[in-house]
């Protein structure tokens, strides 16, 4: 699609050099200069002066002569459209124009003015910019329709004003557009319309007879004209409807919210009472079949024009739910009712907030609707807006909206979880109602293993949004299950990515073996029976069954063929970042409990996880970072949790296997494992974490011919060394043994295989490490005050602090005897 | 409302650096929020935004086409719809700041080497903003002659304008029956023709 022939047009135009241009330049302004209409040349010339003003980022200064030709030939004549169009698209890429005059050109001809519009609207460099054409746009409102047509796009164009500046309105100007909304919505005609281009020669005025338009099924409209009756063409009144439709959710939003309504009633003059009611009675007269929403739409010819656009808007969106329920004939109408019915529920959503009255009026037919289209996965996306309805509103109405969430967070994440779109917005319903979901729907928090399965399928897209949504999902009693699932998170990919095969090829298993083998046997696995706790398992849709499973292990060498496939390692690398986001929020709620429990799952799911590429490597350094935060919040976890962590730092495999997470446990342990964090820390403890420490040291650091360089980096024995240090000048009987072992680390050091593997500067510092550390221990007491663990909980502080204090106290103390020695006598 | 419309290359381009995009087309509609006063400026910052934007969605639409892991059919002049009915969808949120100064989403289809992108206001309706997409993609598919050889994407241009000029007038999403549809393509067929 994209070629080498596109790229090199492109240079040229890019590169195009200064002299070529201005000649090129000089051939079309006399192009332009012809009093006959522009032919190909000029076309052709046109299209190639568009991609060279387009091509590069940078603008190009088009000759003022050449510029101010095509802004009066924009605006003065009539010209083909191509030529509009041209002209139009050449102007808003150059440097800036007279907006005034532009502005003034609007005037000139309907058809161009949304051209010359479009110019403008691109130029605008403030909000006072947008006031001519604002002015202009409103005026052609006023204007009676016999005057001339209406420019089709005045409304677009007003719309793209007021979101870039609200204020430009008037209040004046809001009640004119408001009562123009409200004429076209409410009152276009039903008959189809007047203009039709293709009547022949001799169709008679009898063939002229006004035909009504129709519903989507093809029925006669049963009530108003709305964006679903269709026609063979359509009046200027209709075409204005669809565009009033279009963007009225919009104007609601900008002019009737917060209590820029009600308020100030506009005092109506008894002409202006007189002129709305004449209107009413026109159009009430011409509606031969009055449908429920005619016969139920209040008195409204008195309310303010806000007041009454919000009316008539109401009825348009009512009466769009119930046409909605029709079976359109052609696919492009369905899918248009889907669209209406998300408009509508959310135009009705908005007026309700405004005005709570509305409320009692709206929801019998959103029940309805709801009840419709519930049992059809293919209007998924349309519940959304439902369910937003309820969250605003049910309370008010007294509805009971557990089973429309039911729909949202059990069934939809389940079965649709592979739709980009649903997902999108499902999360960004949850983001929009978080505080209300957290706390007041239970199903959203129970209905986390659900919700991460959009995650799981489309980690890129949707994980900066979930990094907002975890938080929310978090509770004590869901912590670890969560925590569990998290590293889960790929297991989950790769299984809905299974049972998504699955599915497909359970017609041909031919396609089933085309696909490799590799998938092929995992989802003959998937179909096993044996295998189906496992399965339903990771793919249950709601907590409670239990934080993980015992066959772990089992799971993960099933998956294991697919772990290298690009979604599962999508997914792998998210995972890290979510951890943090759980760790940084679970310290809020955790207590001692459920601190020692999350320890306890990080140690024994270091060994449990699915072997993907860097996965581990990555969780292990998130590991070590949280379980050092656990400890120092809660320090005393160290002895609750002695048994598994003497099991973990006594195991010389998980040097090698997590070099990290084993450094950072037995840092802890030096850190952690004393009296002054727990007072149960006893001298057996510490002796049994000693020997184990020791023994390990020792495993490692044998000097054997035969011996193997060390695979593990040198800052492992200095940790250990250290840690055994500060172990043994808290247990001092400990002492001797610890020297013996540290002058045999010294010989270890100096040893061939040693000197070989690491660098001189590290066999070095091993060796000063255990020299200063056996030096430290002849002298027990300072050694103790040394090697003594950090203040408990605190922000460091300087005089407490274990580096920084010792040079104070050393000072402090010589002053004193300083001082001493001057007290004394002689 | 929607802010932009782009069409960029998905595929590695060899003048430009790894992952950025080549825009072939954009078109921004009316007044944006920008910062700078001096409209040279003003045009590169936007142009600038649109870049940034162009290279966001490359990577969206290759991450996702890695994880679908199907291999792209290649297709010919006469397959728009084959082409149309693989392509890959995606919706990103973009926030304030990234590059646009406020919350914006950002709807994908990406076809073979190409991405149509459609970027609209938060809050906006999807599914009509999908719609809207996915018949603006048929449009330029078929007009431009997209699966040939030609060129035809830089010089008619115009084509592009004057289909969003219907379907997509100052970046007001429209609710078009079929009817109205089928009126706005008779008007568009007779485009450029004299």
């Amino acid at each position: 699609m994209y070629s080498t022939g596109t790229e090199s047009l492109l240079k040229q135009a890019r590169e195009i050099q200064d002299e070529e241009l201005q000649k090129f330049y000089g051939r079309i302004s006399k192009l332009l200069n012809t009093n006959r209409d522009f032919g190909n040349e000029t076309i052709d010339s046109l299209q190639r002066l568009n991609l060279i003003v387009s091509a590069t980022k940078y603008a190009k200064t088009l000759p003022s002569d050449l510029k101010k030709k095509l802004q009066m030939l924009l605006v003065s004549k009539a010209h083909p459209e191509q030529i509009q169009v041209l002209f139009s698209s050449v102007l808003r890429e150059s440097l800036p124009l007279s907006i005034q005059d532009l502005s003034a050109g609007l005037a000139e001809d309907v058809k161009s003015s949304s051209y010359v519009a479009a110019v403008v609207l691109s130029q605008v460099a403030c909000k006072d910019d947008v006031a001519p054409v604002c002015l202009h746009m409103l005026k052609c409102m006023e204007a009676r329709q016999t005057d001339g047509q209406i420019c089709k796009h005045t409304l677009p164009i007003l719309t793209k004003l007021i979101s870039y500046s609200p204020e430009i309105l008037t209040e004046d100007q809001v009640n004119l557009v408001s009562r123009k909304l409200v004429d076209w919505l409410r009152y276009a005609s039903i008959q189809q319309g007047a203009t039709m281009s293709s009547g022949s020669f001799f169709s008679g005025p009898r063939t002229r007879q006004p035909v009504p338009v129709t519903e989507v099924d093809g029925a006669v409209a049963g009530d108003f004209f709305t964006v679903l009756c269709v026609g063979r063409s359509f009046g200027e009144d209709q075409w204005m409807n669809m565009y009033a439709f279009s963007m009225i959710r919009k104007w609601l939003l900008t002019y009737d919210t917060e209590g820029t309504s009600g308020g100030e009633s506009a005092h109506l003059s008894p002409i202006q009472i007189m002129l709305s009611q004449v209107q009413d009675d026109r159009s009430e007269v011409d509606s031969s079949v009055v449908s429920m929403v005619s016969a139920t739409s209040s008195s409204s010819r008195l309310l303010p024009p806000k007041e009454r656009l919000r009316e008539k808007a109401f009825e348009y969106c009512h009466r769009l739910i119930e046409q909605s329920d029709r079976k359109a004939i052609k696919r492009t109408d369905t899918e248009l009712q889907k669209a209406c019915i998300v408009e509508a529920v959310t135009i009705m959503d908005i007026i309700c907030k405004e005005d709570p009255s509305y409320v009692y009026r709206a929801f019998p037919s959103v029940k309805a609707l709801y009840g419709r289209i519930s049992a059809e996965l293919a209007y998924a996306r349309v519940l959304i807006p439902i369910a937003q309805f309820y969250l605003n509103h049910s309370e008010m109405a007294a509805v009971d909206s557990e089973v429309v969430f039911r729909q949202l967070f059990s069934r939809f994440p389940s079965e649709l979880f592979n739709e980009p779109a649903l997902a999108y917005e499902l999360v960004q319903f949850c983001r929009a109602n978080i505080a209300v979901l957290k706390d007041g729907v239970s199903l959203y928090r129970q209905s986390f293993p659900n919700l991460f399965k959009f995650l799981a399928w489309n980690s890129p897209a949707l994980i900066s949004d979930y990094m907002e949504l975890l938080p929310s999902l978090m509770s004590p009693n869901t912590a670890v299950e969560i925590l569990h699932s998290l590293l889960d998170l790929p297991c989950l990919a790769a299984t809905l990515d299974l049972q998504l095969r699955s599915a497909t090829y359970q017609a041909s298993e031919r396609v089933l073996w085309d696909h490799g083998s590799k998938i092929a046997s995992a989802l003959e696995v998937f179909r096993q029976p044996s295998y189906r706790g496992l399965f339903l398992y990771i793919l249950r849709p709601e907590a409670g069954s239990g934080d993980t499973i015992d066959r772990l292990n089992m799971l993960h060498e099933v998956l294991s063929e697919m772990a290298a496939s690009p979604r599962v390692m999508q997914c792998a690398q998210v995972v890290p970042v979510l951890l943090h986001v759980f760790f940084n929020n679970v310290t809020e709620f955790a207590d001692q409990k459920l601190t020692n429990q999350l320890t306890l799952v990080l140690l024994e799911r270091s060994s449990l996880l699915y072997n993907i590429n860097q996965f581990k490597i990555e969780l292990f350094r998130v590991f070590s970072t949280h379980i050092r935060a656990l400890c120092k919040l809660h320090p005393s976890l160290i002895v609750d949790q002695c048994r598994e962590l003497l099991d973990f730092a006594g195991s010389t495999a998980n040097i090698y296997s997590k070099e990290e997470l084993y450094t950072n446990v037995v840092w802890l342990i030096g850190e952690y494992l004393s009296v002054a964090h727990d007072p149960r820390c006893s001298v057996e403890l510490i002796t049994s974490f000693f020997e184990s420490l020791e023994a390990v040291l020792f495993e490692i650091s044998q000097v054997r011919q035969s011996a193997s360089p060390p695979s593990y980096p040198p800052h492992v024995l200095t940790t250990l060394m250290t840690t055994l240090a500060k172990l043994a000048s808290r247990s001092q009987d400990l002492i001797p043994r610890l020297s013996l072992s540290l002058s045999k680390l010294c010989t270890f050091a100096r040893s061939k295989p040693v000197l070989a593997c690491y660098s001189e500067e590290d066999a070095e510092e091993i060796i000063t490490r255990a020299h200063e550390l056996t030096n430290l221990l002849k002298l027990p007491s300072v050694a103790q005050f040394v090697l003594a663990p950090p203040a408990l909980g605190e922000s460091a502080r300087w005089h407490r602090d274990t580096n920084t204090s010792l040079p104070r106290a050393m000072r402090t103390i010589t002053e004193l005897l300083h001082k001493q020695s001057n007290f004394l006598p002689g | 409302m929607v802010c932009c419309f782009l069409i960029h290359t998905v595929c590695s381009v060899n003048a430009l650096s790894a992952g950025s995009s080549r825009v072939l087309y954009s078109r921004v509609f009316g007044p944006e929020d920008n910062p700078e006063t001096d409209p040279e400026r003003r045009r590169l910052l936007q142009k600038e935004r649109l870049l940034h934007l162009a290279r966001r969605v490359r990577t969206a639409v290759g991450l996702c086409h890695d994880a679908a892991g199907s291999a792209c059919v290649e297709c010919v002049l006469g397959e728009e719809a084959v082409a149309l009915g693989e392509a890959e969808f995606g919706v990103l949120r973009l926030s304030a700041g990234e590059p646009f100064p406020v919350e914006r989403t950002v709807l994908w289809l990406g076809v073979q080497n190409l991405a149509f992108s459609l970027v609209c206001d938060v809050h906006e309706n999807l599914l009509l903003a999908e719609g809207t997409l996915r018949n603006l993609a048929r449009h330029c598919m078929e007009e431009l002659r997209l699966l040939g050889p030609g060129s035809e994407i830089l010089l008619k241009s115009d084509r592009i304008d004057a289909l969003l000029h219907r379907y997509l007038p100052h970046g007001q999403l429209l609710f078009l029956n079929h009817r109205f549809t089928h009126l706005l393509d008779k008007e568009l067929s007779a485009y450029g023709s004299k």
